[in-house]
């Protein structure tokens, strides 16, 4: 990892208007260090569908992305609940999201499918009760 | 060809401070403050005006013609912005304008609100036909373009490829003026009336086509105080030319041009930082299910163009009045425009300008360059350096158009490490030395090594002088 840049966020759970502050963040790297207008679109959706989620489900976490010449790595940690059952948070359209955040129209349950949809790469690795980890990779050509 | 990165904002540098206004103010980081000068860097200017609506001592200005351009033509069409229509009081008829024009000295007059209605016709054809691109962006301010292309690459394939309305009038009035007068096209004369500095540029520099019909282009605020007394002339026996309605005057505020798409699903935003948060969020797909997006890079539209004279707010509710006894368009039967004269018939190119290196590897390791900068600045952005940021004075270090004591903590935090250690070797060599022309000759030294280590953090080059002697009594 010695040729990588290393940008780490920590992503408020109380403070929804600050939602998105490190994919805009993030995309003015990708912009200056010259990635592909499409990479840099895939990356910053994928990563602001997956710090929303840490908001809505979370309350919140640490964000450490690398960047090489090869590929961007985001990894979203956080401690919060935990997902129950993976594959069903998979499904498009399955949703566990609080009632007052459906209302604010979010909660479509489209979040996870979209994050590996528009990465090469995605793990998830959770605890319940102690948090969860979502890794995803965008290569960069 | 023109060149791309052309720009009418300009410093005129006798007037300017360097005070640091200007460069707060940019939406693009482009002004930097360098030897007690302002100076933009052209690649990342969009000629939004920011800066010369900052400038408090209105250093930054607008390149434009003046009146003595009508003497190049034989013949010449004014072509008046909607909003100028708003900068006077009490206007009932915008004929009253219009004839005054003609009596200013131009030989006639079309009016881009009766081409921004054509314009109106395309666009309605073309949304209706290309959902594929929903939403559409408006390409009608031209400094929106310039923004999407160098920061919002993603966002290219939705501008609405349509000449803006200024381009549109300028083509019509010179096909009209050459089958009625028989001239050819380089004795006729279109002089565009502006509203601001963005469509100055485009004149010289456009988007979307190869080279612009608009001959010259005369700030609003130039033309103002000379058409009141016309006017008052006019108002006793105005001409009947007016060809516009509600809809083409109305594109002269913000949410005009998306009143002539007669469509519910739209978005309309004005003044520069909020459209850059509208199309960020576009661009992260954070909401799609529009038509349209009409975006004005000024408060309030046009009328809030930095060339104009009236408040735009006050602007805005003049063109409310005007078009309250306007029809809502006007027919243009006559005006039928060439299939040419309204597609763009260039594509707009991604300029990736703010790329680091010129190459992926470089660009990394300037970043990582940034960063590590990046911990040793005080993360103050006070714009002493001459930067707008702490993080932008590291991206200029790191092109090469910067050092790190252009950061006046830095350099103080330098100076005070240089008067620790002198300080300390200078009682050093007095307490160690028991031969006193010995310890004398070791001052010396040091003061001589003091003196030009001094120096080199000292970039103005003075050599030091005995001021200070002089208050101390």
């Amino acid at each position: 990892m010695d040729d990588c840049i290393k940008l780490e966020y920590s992503v408020s759970g109380d403070d929804f208007t600050r939602a998105g502050e490190a994919s805009s963040n993030l995309k003015s790297v990708l912009r200056q260090i010259g990635a592909s207008p499409d990479v840099t679109r895939r990356v910053s959706i994928a990563m602001y569908e997956g710090e929303i989620n840490m908001v809505i489900h979370a309350n919140g976490g640490i964000i450490t992305v690398y960047i090489s010449p090869t590929e961007v790595k985001m990894i979203l940690k956080d401690k919060g609940p935990g997902i129950p059952d993976i594959e069903k948070a998979m499904q498009a359209g399955y949703s566990t999201a609080p009632d007052d955040i459906r209302t604010l129209g979010f909660g479509a349950g489209m979040g996870l499918p979209n994050m590996k949809k528009y990465t090469d790469e995605m793990q998830i690795e959770s605890e319940i009760g102690v948090g969860t980890t979502v890794t995803m990779t965008v290569a960069l050509n | 060809m023109s060149d791309k990165f052309f720009h009418s904002v300009y410093l005129e540098k006798d007037l300017c401070r360097g005070c640091i206004n200007c460069i707060k103010r940019c939406p693009t980081e482009a002004i930097r403050v360098r030897n007690g000068k302002a100076c933009i860097t052209s690649e990342f200017c969009i000629d939004c005006g920011e800066c010369v609506r900052t400038c408090t001592h209105h250093a930054k200005q607008t390149r434009t013609d003046s009146l003595d351009i009508l003497n190049n033509y034989e013949y010449t069409i004014a072509l008046p912005a909607p909003s100028l229509y708003a900068q006077f009081n009490n206007l009932d008829d915008i004929n009253i304008v219009l004839t005054a024009l003609l009596k200013l000295g131009f030989n006639d007059v079309f009016e881009v609100a009766a081409a921004a209605e054509l314009v109106s016709e395309a666009s309605r054809a073309y949304v209706a036909a290309h959902e594929e691109s929903w939403p559409l962006i408006s390409t009608a301010c031209p400094s929106i373009v310039r923004l999407i292309r160098v920061r919002f690459p993603n966002l290219i394939e939705h501008l609405l490829p349509l000449n803006p309305p200024v381009e549109v009038a300028a083509r019509l009035a010179k096909a009209q003026a050459a089958e009625k007068t028989g001239l050819p096209p380089e004795k006729i004369g279109a002089i565009f009336i502006s509203p601001c500095p963005s469509k100055a540029t485009y004149a010289k520099s456009p988007l979307g086509t190869e080279k612009s019909a608009i001959d010259g282009v005369i700030a609003a605020k130039d033309v103002y105080s000379l058409l009141l007394p016309l006017m008052k002339e006019a108002e006793k026996d105005p001409k009947d030319i007016a060809k516009a309605g509600k809809i083409g005057v109305g594109w002269g505020c913000s949410g005009g041009e998306v009143g002539g798409l007669m469509t519910d699903s739209y978005l309309a935003a004005d003044g520069i930082e909020n459209v850059i948060k509208v199309l960020e969020d576009l661009e992260d797909e954070k909401f799609s299910k529009l038509q349209f997006i009409e975006l004005n890079s000024c408060n309030g539209g046009c009328v809030g163009g930095v060339l104009n004279v009236e408040n735009p707010y006050v602007a805005k509710a003049k063109l409310k009045r005007l078009n309250h006894y306007l029809p809502v368009a006007k027919s243009h039967r006559s005006e039928t425009p060439a299939d040419e004269d309204l597609p763009w018939t260039m594509p707009v190119d991604y300029e990736p300008v703010f790329r680091l290196g010129s190459n992926m590897i470089e660009s990394i390791n300037k970043m990582r360059q940034i960063d590590e900068l990046l911990q040793e600045f005080p993360g103050l952005d006070c714009g002493s350096c001459g930067a707008p940021t702490c993080r932008a004075l590291a991206e200029d270090i790191v092109r090469g158009n910067a050092k790190k004591t252009d950061c006046v903590q830095i350099l103080r935090s330098d100076i005070h490490k240089l008067s620790q250690t002198y300080t300390k070797l200078a009682r050093d060599a007095i307490t160690e030395s028991k031969d006193s022309s010995a310890s004398i000759q070791k001052l010396l030294n040091y003061i001589d090594s003091l003196t030009s280590e001094i120096s080199m953090l000292d970039s103005q080059g003075h050599p030091l002088d005995s001021e200070s002697d002089d208050n101390n009594t």
